[in-house]
């Protein structure tokens, strides 16, 4: 006996008065939640089946569907909740570790929410960005201890290798095969016109997107996928990636299903074949073989690029970082655990790693304490939502933040969470040529332009607010902040007062 | 042939002194070479360099079809992320011998340490292979994923181990030929013993051939019937232990 537990989480509601029988919503639909009898010339359709995607809401003509939560429930019960119910449904019929997609959901506090910004009042007016100029550019990289210059004013100091964004913000690595070519397109051509940067993730970089390397931060995992002399000449920094917000502590597979002969190509691997990331480089055990891949890097390229290393937040996250500032690195990227991604462990992904803001504040004050954060800039990834995430997070000591499930949700990401599948029926998280093309990168690098634009003018208008007329200025400007809602030991790892004081 | 002396000069200017030489003279001969790290890194096709003495970690990293060939023992990390080229050593190799290697030819004359071939991948016709004379330690082709390793196995002595444990583990690609017999409780689960067939034959006959002529050795006696060929039972090992969640 062969007994599936599991019930609709979603009911699909038809009006029929509204529809027009269009079948937009059957053709749509790549979990097949629609389907048409042409005899009996009724619409079907399978609520088990369907992810809550908004596909078919949001293509139908007429506005005849809704999509609610399944009105079954189970008894009520604080403690075995329908979540993990059906979680154990799941194991005992399949036997499998759980995967699941996007970040942690779950309600652990967003210290983001409980963080407020200073306003000047009278003294030390605020500024307005509308007349005023004001300065968002960062530049990401290795800073000397101090600059020299000749009589005549110029720098004589050789400045380590930066990278220049125009505003304090990137698009995080997410790879091809994760996601498709086209949201990959999309998010470098966006990249190229704001001035900013986009990361590869850890899937090589496809020849079509070599032109954007200057816009194009390309990764180095352990599993090594399309990394090759070429590919770390193209782009315009290098970034190692230890770990991941969402996975800490463990490597990822990319399914052989999900590797077509494109993908192959980009990650040179047989099409088909899994693309595993082992847990661990199995060149790095230590803070010195950290340090050897960093200078394998630096002398391939020739000293050229500066050389990120990503880390994922966790709980000695400060003293990690304060080894990879030593280790030779010129930028360390933190992941915070709500950090997406297109696949990880449940377990993992929700009971592993710690929330973005402890581990910036407190790496941020190790390496102050230790007089080293000049050596290194700071960016912050991990569920960033909003402008003011970005601008909290640089008061709390960041040069720059990343954006990744942010800019997919500009790219039409409904939040379904089920990536895994590869049925993305917004094109991003697939490789079915028939779904990718649904994507146009067109659109949707200039609606990644408008949203990281308009976030821009946000922090201007927020640094205006507070009087400051330089992001460099907000950088670590912790005054700027008030706690609300949260506890002593809370406010004294943020290094921030409470509201009111 | 330009000769470097590189005793007490640091790996940077080392390298960069290579880069520069090369610009006028691919043959490069280094000699009193202590330590220093990252040599190769990177060069291209026709650079061909000897090297005299004990090259530093990370040999070769990156190397895109250059020639090395050493009269020494190398350290750990030779041939790091190589992707064409190939390297002959005349003694001994530490750990992680060919990592994530993509393609080219790695011969190594003794023996080699842990973790080598680990993560070796192919695509296509580029192939990566890694020759070894003498035996290797625990997990020899962790995570293989393309490309050839062959083991010679010659000269040991009675009481030593062909391989280290957790040989294969993880591997989803490629091939290990070792010579001799190996118990089975020294390979991981995801590997198994396959029969040899003729482009098996074929394919070492020829890479024992040049190992004779790199390193001027008879190995008439060596028998190709005595040797096993292992590889992954699944290219997908995985695909069965995730249940989607959502």
């Amino acid at each position: 006996m062969n007994l599936n537990f599991n019930s609709p989480l979603f009911e699909v509601i038809r009006d029929e008065k509204k529809c027009v029988k269009c079948k937009v919503c059957v053709m749509e639909c790549s979990n097949k939640v629609h389907s048409y009898d042409e005899k009996k010339d009724v619409f079907k359709t399978d609520d088990i089946k369907c992810v809550n995607c908004h596909r078919c809401v949001v293509l139908c003509p007429t506005r005849a569907l809704i999509i609610k939560k399944y009105p079954l429930e189970f008894r009520e019960n604080k403690n075995w909740s329908e979540t993990t119910i059906k979680e154990i449904y799941k194991q005992s019929q399949t036997g499998g570790v759980l995967l699941s997609s996007m970040g942690n959901p779950n309600p652990f506090p967003i210290y983001w929410d409980k963080i407020l910004l200073n306003a000047s009042q009278v003294t030390n007016p605020s500024i307005d960005p509308l007349r005023e100029p004001m300065e968002t550019k960062v530049m990401i990289g290795r800073k000397p201890e101090k600059l020299e210059f000749d009589f005549n004013g110029k720098l004589i100091t050789k400045m380590p290798p930066q990278v220049s964004l125009t505003m304090p913000i990137m698009f995080a690595a997410m790879s091809y095969g994760a996601i498709s070519k086209n949201a990959h397109e999309s998010l470098a051509r966006a990249a190229e016109e704001l001035g900013i940067c986009c990361n590869t993730g850890e899937g090589g970089l496809n020849k079509d997107f070599y032109k954007y390397g200057k816009n194009t931060i390309v990764q180095v995992a352990s599993g090594r996928f399309g990394v090759h002399k070429e590919y770390l000449d193209v782009g315009v920094a290098i970034e190692i990636k230890i770990g991941q917000g969402a996975k800490p502590g463990i490597g990822g597979h990319l399914p052989g299903r999900k590797v077509g002969e494109d993908v192959s190509a980009t990650r040179m691997i047989p099409a088909g074949c899994d693309a595993i990331s082992p847990a661990p480089h199995h060149d790095i055990y230590s803070i010195e073989d950290l340090r050897q891949l960093i200078f394998s890097l630096k002398e391939v390229t020739h000293y050229e690029k500066p050389i990120f290393v990503k880390i994922a937040a966790v709980h000695n996250a400060a003293a990690i970082a304060s080894g990879v500032v030593r280790a030779g690195a010129d930028a360390i990227v933190v992941d915070g655990f709500r950090g997406g991604t297109g696949a990880a462990p449940t377990r993992v992904r929700d009971n592993v790693g710690i929330p973005i803001g402890l581990a910036l504040a407190s790496i941020d004050q190790k390496l102050r304490e230790e007089g080293i954060r000049n050596q290194i800039s700071l960016l912050v990834a991990g569920s960033i939502r909003n402008s003011a995430d970005v601008v909290k997070a640089i008061a709390l000591g960041a040069d720059a933040a990343c954006i990744g499930t942010a800019a997919l949700i500009a790219m039409g990401c409904h939040m379904c969470r089920t990536c895994t599948t590869g049925k993305c029926n917004w094109g991003i998280a697939t490789q079915e040529p028939d779904l990718e093309k649904r994507l146009d990168p067109d659109i949707m690098y200039k609606r990644l332009v408008n949203l990281v634009s308009a976030w821009n003018h946000e922090i201007q208008e927020m640094l205006g607010g507070m009087g400051i007329n330089a992001i460099d200025s907000l950088r670590g400007n912790r005054l700027m902040l008030r706690g609300i809602g949260l506890n002593e030991r809370e406010l004294e790892i943020l290094g921030i007062k409470y509201a009111g004081e | 042939m330009k000769r470097i002396k590189a005793l007490d000069i640091y790996y940077r200017e080392l390298n960069d002194s290579i880069d520069n030489e090369i610009k006028t003279d691919k043959n490069i001969m280094l000699t009193d070479v202590f330590g220093q790290r990252y040599i190769g890194r990177g060069l291209t096709q026709g650079v061909k360099i000897k090297i005299q003495g004990t090259p530093g970690n990370d040999m070769a990293v990156y190397m895109d079809g250059a020639e090395i060939e050493v009269f020494g023992n190398v350290q750990d990390g030779v041939g790091n992320t190589m992707n064409s080229g190939r390297i002959i050593v005349h003694g001994r190799c530490g750990d992680t011998l060919g990592y994530a290697m993509r393609g080219g030819e790695i011969y190594i004359e003794g023996n080699v340490g842990y973790r080598v071939g680990i993560h070796m991948k192919e695509y296509k016709k580029m192939k990566p292979l890694i020759v070894v004379g003498g035996k290797a330690g625990d997990f020899l082709g962790e995570y293989m994923a393309g490309g050839a390793i062959i083991l010679l196995a010659l000269d040991l002595a009675k009481d030593e181990e062909i391989v280290g444990r957790f040989c294969g583990t993880g591997i989803h690609g490629g091939k290990i030929y070792i010579n001799g017999k190996v118990d089975k409780y020294k390979f991981g689960k995801e590997i198994e013993k396959v029969s040899l067939d003729e482009d098996d034959i074929v394919f070492l006959k020829r890479h024992i051939d040049l190992y004779s002529k790199f390193f001027k050795k008879d190995l008439s006696h060596l028998k190709i019937k005595s040797f096993s060929k292992y590889s992954a039972v699944n290219k997908n090992p995985y695909a069965n232990m995730y249940c989607s969640n959502y």
